[in-house]
């Protein structure tokens, strides 16, 4: 059978390029207009301006404060995911399914809470603010929040898409392993983690995108402090606010690149594995 | 090198009953040995806690003189070929041979040479770049062995190695492992549920049924003196029939068989005869230990009838005859057939007081 289905299943003509119409239509105008009215808006006025935008010293240190924050929080996620799903597909112990509840918190809580949590730990008048204070360590308002509030939103990911992977896969190939004398270590990365590498790149693709894009959580405890603690998503707001529209459609493009580079490695990502199957 | 199991008692289910209970045997070195049982039957348990995949909550493993029941599986030197093979998907055959000489860190040189040695043992010298999905099942299958024999293990564990091939390429792989095993003379245990593998392999048996070792013997021990009613009725497929003690024999209808010695009269008794081992005859009275059955079906499956008999108590039975027997016998549905039970086991239920 084609991947179009059989003549049995397929629909009138009428109806079928009618769908198809009704579906490039509203994809159109809810998606395709939108981003193309950014890249106008940020290009409308001539390359230079979108450069200069970029170049901006606020600017710039938005888009670093947001690369170094994706770097801190998707290797802390992706071991943590590769963990929790070694651990919730491989062994049965007590809590398992209360772990595998908790993992999917993050995505369930809205982002703003889950800023407001990390302000009710760690700000002047939350529990360990006192603690905190007395050392002159600063969560709130500063980097390391950012960082927390990135790490929690963007926690699933790869747990999420490594996890069924894992359990679907069984583990011979890894008792395998064992019985040919492999160690742990050895049986990790010569084989679990070549079966699941897809299904983690995919994550980790993800969560890299939600890190970098993640605006509710970060806009709570970043407390705007310009060239300090602004990320791309804040900083598009703040320009935008003060009727820059250049500057803000100017990193909301980098941002929807971002977007849209992430989306283009998954699908190929996605097309080199149907060619190995 | 001999693996002498003693005592191995596991229970997945706290309270349940236990997947192996007191499983106690010794494999011989250099032989074929066969776990025998029906699926659920805790063979492939008593494998895994050999290969220590298992850990046994009580019991000991030893492998020659070694006790390794408390050894993680990398060092018990065991080779393992499992039931839906568990080749590395993402490596190519050379590799998946490799594999256990890779991560011993063995040098390169020696690597590849023994890598093309086993291709050649298992006949797959053309075949050594492809990755396991590219091959047949039965290819596959031989790719498991060469990697299970390439740590040159102590002894050869077999999970139901042609359990997902078809028919055809499990007879001749079954050829091929007896070959194998010739050449290499390996300590090898297989498990199998299938009884023409476990009678045609193997130098020992062992039958196993829900967790407990029924019978230990030569394959031709276990067919021709089986030692409980489960093996008496698992190997070769036999018809039961029912009956009580009388007279020091058993009775199943007209027929009085056995000599069962000091048997308490009335206890129930019942009598295995495999298809083949019935003898038909036409109706002729005076013949002892005979009685009539109704022949209800006739069905020819190549060489042999398969002759389906109704017995005057109402119970039925399955014969085999080749196919010059059956002309010899001419007999159609409908007529009645002289019965001689004489190959049935007979055992008294509950006789071992």
């Amino acid at each position: 059978m084609s991947a179009t289905g059989s003549d049995a299943i397929r629909e009138p003509a009428l109806v079928r390029y009618s769908a198809i119409a009704v579906a490039i239509a509203f994809l159109g105008l809810s998606v395709v207009v939108p981003l193309a009215s950014v890249l106008v808006q940020a290009f409308g006025q001539g390359a230079g301006r979108f450069l200069a935008a970029l170049r901006e010293p606020e600017t710039w240190a938005a888009i670093r404060l947001t690369l170094l924050t994706a770097a801190i929080s998707v290797p802390l996620n992706t071991a943590f995911g590769v963990a929790a799903a070694w651990l919730i597909a491989r062994y049965d112990f007590r809590g398992k399914g209360v772990l595998t509840t908790l993992i999917d918190l993050p995505f369930s809580i809205s982002p703003v809470i889950a800023g407001l949590i990390f302000v009710l730990l760690f700000g002047r008048q939350g529990l360990f603010g006192p603690l905190l204070e007395a050392h002159d360590v600063q969560i709130i308002f500063a980097v390391p929040g950012i960082v927390l509030a990135t790490t929690f939103v963007t926690l699933p990911f790869v747990a999420r898409e490594v996890l069924p992977l894992m359990q679907s896969q069984g583990s011979n190939e890894e008792e395998a392993a064992l019985t040919l004398g492999a160690s742990g270590w050895q049986v990790f990365f010569r084989v679990t983690l070549p079966k699941i590498r897809f299904g983690l790149v995919t994550g980790v693709i993800l969560c890299n995108a939600r890190a970098m894009g993640e605006f509710g959580a970060v806009s709570v405890v970043s407390g705007h402090v310009r060239g300090l603690t602004n990320t791309m998503p804040l900083q598009v707001e703040i320009l935008y606010n003060e009727y820059n529209l250049v500057g803000a459609f100017s990193v909301a493009s980098l941002l929807t690149l971002l977007a849209m580079v992430t989306l283009v490695a998954k699908k190929l990502l996605e097309r080199s594995k149907a060619v190995r199957r | 090198m001999s693996v002498t199991v003693e005592g191995l008692t596991k229970k997945f289910a706290p309270g349940g009953r236990p997947a192996v209970h007191q499983a106690t045997f010794t494999a011989p070195s250099g032989a074929i040995t066969t776990l025998l049982g029906p699926s659920g039957s805790g063979k492939t348990t008593v494998l895994r806690m050999i290969a220590g995949l298992e850990a046994a909550d009580a019991g000991t493993v030893r492998l020659g003189a070694l006790d390794c029941t408390r050894l993680p599986v990398r060092e018990r030197g065991v080779g393992v070929v499992f039931q839906g093979y568990a080749l590395f998907k993402h490596l190519s055959v050379r590799r998946n041979i490799a594999f256990g000489l890779e991560v011993r860190r063995r040098p390169k040189a020696e690597i590849d040479r023994r890598v093309e040695e086993l291709l050649a043992l298992v006949q797959l010298e053309a075949l050594g770049d492809r990755l396991p999905d590219q091959l047949s099942g039965g290819q596959q299958q031989r790719v498991a062995f060469a990697r299970a024999l390439a740590i040159e293990p102590r002894v050869l564990l077999l999970d139901e190695p042609f359990g997902a091939l078809d028919s055809r390429v499990r007879v001749e792989l079954r050829t091929w492992l007896a070959e194998l095993h010739r050449k290499t003379h390996l300590t090898t245990i297989l498990v199998t549920h299938d009884q023409d593998e476990a009678l045609e392999l193997s130098q020992q048996v062992v039958v196993m049924n829900e967790g407990r070792i029924e019978q230990i013997g030569s394959p031709d021990e276990i067919y021709d003196r089986p030692a409980t009613a489960f093996v008496a009725a698992f190997i070769g497929n036999a018809n039961v029939l029912r009956g009580t003690v009388k007279e020091g024999q058993a009775a199943l209808g007209a027929h009085a068989l056995g000599a069962l010695g000091s048997a308490p009269e009335g206890s129930a008794v019942q009598a295995f005869v495999r298809p083949d081992e019935v003898k038909l005859a036409r109706a002729d009275p005076d013949a002892p230990a005979m009685s009539l059955g109704l022949v209800e079906a006739l069905t020819r499956i190549g060489g042999f009838v398969k002759v389906g008999l109704r017995l005057p108590s109402g119970e039925r039975l399955t014969v085999e005859l080749g196919k010059a027997e059956f002309e010899a016998l001419s007999v159609s549905q409908g007529d009645r057939v002289l019965v001689d039970l004489g190959g049935a086991k007979i055992f008294v239920e509950d006789y071992s007081i």
